[in-house]
């Protein structure tokens, strides 16, 4: 009978983060996920999978329509913009953009908030009020207007967005981590450790750390849709990826200038390419929001 | 309360000091401000003389105090491109942008509220998985692509309105849908959480056992205290509503504020994208605090929390 109890007792005794079990419970967003997987499969491979140069365009084959229309052809499956250039080729090469700079900033954004939240929640005191008023004061800043005064300031690179979007949004991270922390310092396992002699670096590095990073991986994904929608907006505002760079808020931005005379395939299909991307991570978001974070069901 | 109400006013300006501390050291940091401070293609003596002009050459501290001073004697600087203060610029173009505003707020509060209630009268059902979608939509799609699909839609094809410019009502409805989408969709959703939660309340269930109809419920004792939380919402999103229009005055050559900034970052007009971005940052900070103090005055907790 002991026996029996021990090994019915077993999957309570399971590993509080169970990544790959929680995976595997009922409702798991399946189409979202394989959108996002698609979309970076073609960002790996898109000098592969693209059929034409994203950045040379042939200036006599300028405003074809996609090959169903009328005066479209099958060598440019979904036309061509206004210099000529493959919309589909830039969709392609604009994916990269867009997963390159989403991962990027976020992870960016959370290892400097995550750490900052660590920091400030564990030690308390003078450090906990720097850390949280400045997290306060950035709070209270309207964060896009922040982000295009940023952009404009050191000018259009892929690379400075990915900054200023951490810039931007790091204080989201540090907030939720260091609410955590406050109550993983009262645990048992960490006066146990303090007690056992460990420095303040080791127990927030070994014990603190892997139990915050539930939350900073659900805020994480829920964060690549706002990420990618402010870069959409600054690269169309002309301070985010610089031309003939492709990403899809600066073909939105080229679109413009032609919709008025209702070539609509310039403004479609990147804006659906980005809808489909930020719809996709909100909705992994939520599941994995509901399904491994409890505590953040309220955000 | 009054201390409560000190130590708000502490954040406020510490907010708008980091603002100002920002603003002042990126533009120094990354480059040299004349270069930003002059017109594109100025000789290396007219960059010498703005130099001298504005203290460029004195030590940082000293620079950012003549900064500050300017700033607060409502001094932002003169447009290149309009010739005229930053200021009266901003002046001018602010009642556009609340106009544009309050039309989408509006519009989020009348698509919002009533299908929040909806949602949370029949969860689960189909009217609760409509507004999610509806929510989860308005989440997700750029507030400038939505735009650009209406004109595609209602301008160019249909020929219904006007794709850009003001002047009419008519000017105002795509403008007004494309902004407060996102917004109607937050609206809705604490409408319909913080409906849930009054309709869960013992003096609803109290109401329900007097035999008052569904209706009566609802409309007399449910939503009245379920608007709170919501009104409070709308009050803060306004100003961030003004901030974020950047890009749907843009779509739509809104003459607003927004299109002030984008104007500014297009034409290269310095002065006048750091003195909207100080502007628009201090509104929204000082709008914060007097949220912040309102409530504190209505509800006693928040108060005696902090």
């Amino acid at each position: 009978m002991s026996t029996t109890s021990e090994v019915l007792t077993l999957p309570s005794q399971a590993p509080r983060f169970g990544f790959i079990r929680g995976l595997r419970l009922s409702g798991f967003p399946m189409i979202p996920t394989a959108i996002l997987l698609g979309i970076a499969f073609v960002a790996v491979f898109a000098n592969q999978l693209a059929p034409h140069n994203p950045e040379v365009g042939s200036l006599v084959a300028r405003f074809k329509p996609p090959f169903w229309e009328t005066g479209g052809t099958t060598k440019y499956l979904l036309g061509t913009d206004q210099l000529g250039r493959d919309v589909l080729s830039r969709l392609i090469f604009g994916a990269r953009v867009s997963m390159v700079v989403s991962i990027t900033a976020v992870l960016f954004a959370g290892v400097v908030g995550t750490t900052l939240g660590i920091i400030s929640g564990y030690l308390g005191g003078w450090v906990d009020q720097v850390i949280m008023r400045l997290v306060d004061t950035w709070l209270a800043l309207p964060a896009l207007t922040f982000a295009i005064f940023l952009a404009a300031i050191v000018g259009p690179s892929m690379w400075n967005i990915v900054i200023i979007l951490g810039i931007t949004y790091w204080t989201r991270y540090a907030r939720v981590t260091r609410g955590e922390v406050l109550s993983l310092k009262e645990r048992e396992f960490v006066r146990l450790a303090i007690v056992a002699g460990c420095s303040k670096w080791t127990i927030m590095r070994r014990h603190i750390l892997p139990n915050v990073i539930n939350s900073a991986i659900v805020l994480g994904t829920l964060m690549v849709g706002v990420v990618i929608i402010t870069e959409a907006t600054l690269s169309f505002l002309g301070v985010g990826v610089p031309p003939p760079q492709p990403a899809w808020g600066l073909m939105l931005s080229d679109g413009k200038q032609s919709l008025m005379v209702g070539r609509w395939w310039l403004t479609i299909f990147p804006g659906c390419c980005i809808m489909l991307m930020v719809l996709s991570a909100n909705i992994l978001g939520d599941w994995l929001r509901v399904k491994l974070d409890p505590q953040l069901r309220q955000l | 309360m009054k201390q409560f109400v000190i130590r708000r006013i502490g954040y406020c300006v510490l907010s708008l000091f980091l603002l100002s501390l920002t603003i002042f050291f990126f533009v120094r940091v990354t480059g040299d401000p004349a270069t930003l401070l002059v017109e594109p293609g100025a000789s290396p003596a007219d960059i010498a003389a703005i130099h001298h002009q504005f203290g460029l050459d004195r030590p940082l501290i000293v620079q950012y105090a003549l900064f500050m001073a300017s700033v607060l004697t409502g001094d932002l600087g003169q447009s290149f491109y309009y010739r005229t203060p930053v200021l009266e610029l901003y002046w001018s173009r602010l009642p556009n942008s609340v106009m544009l505003a309050t039309a989408a707020m509006a519009f989020s509060l009348l698509i919002g509220i009533p299908s929040g209630i909806l949602a949370s009268v029949r969860v689960g059902r189909f009217w609760d998985n409509a507004g999610k979608v509806f929510a989860l939509l308005g989440l997700s799609l750029p507030s400038f692509w939505v735009g650009l699909v209406m004109i595609l839609v209602f301008s160019v094809y249909l020929g219904w309105l006007p794709s850009s410019g003001s002047g009419t009502p008519l000017h105002l409805i795509m403008p007004a849908f494309a902004l407060g989408w996102y917004f109607a969709a937050s609206h809705m959703r604490l409408t319909r959480s913080s409906m849930l939660e009054v309709l869960g309340s013992e003096y609803v269930k109290l109401a329900r056992l007097k035999g008052l109809p569904q209706s009566l419920v609802i409309a007399k004792h449910a939503f009245k205290n379920a608007l709170i939380p919501v009104l409070t919402l709308a009050g803060i999103n306004f100003v961030i509503m003004i901030s974020v229009a950047v890009v749907v005055e843009t779509v739509f050559a809104w003459p607003g504020v927004g299109r002030l900034l984008y104007e500014g970052i297009a034409f290269r007009d310095f002065p006048v994208v750091q003195g909207t971005v100080l502007m628009l940052g201090a509104m929204t900070v000082i709008v914060n605090l007097v949220v912040d103090v309102l409530y504190a005055v209505i509800d006693p907790r928040i108060r005696l929390a902090s």
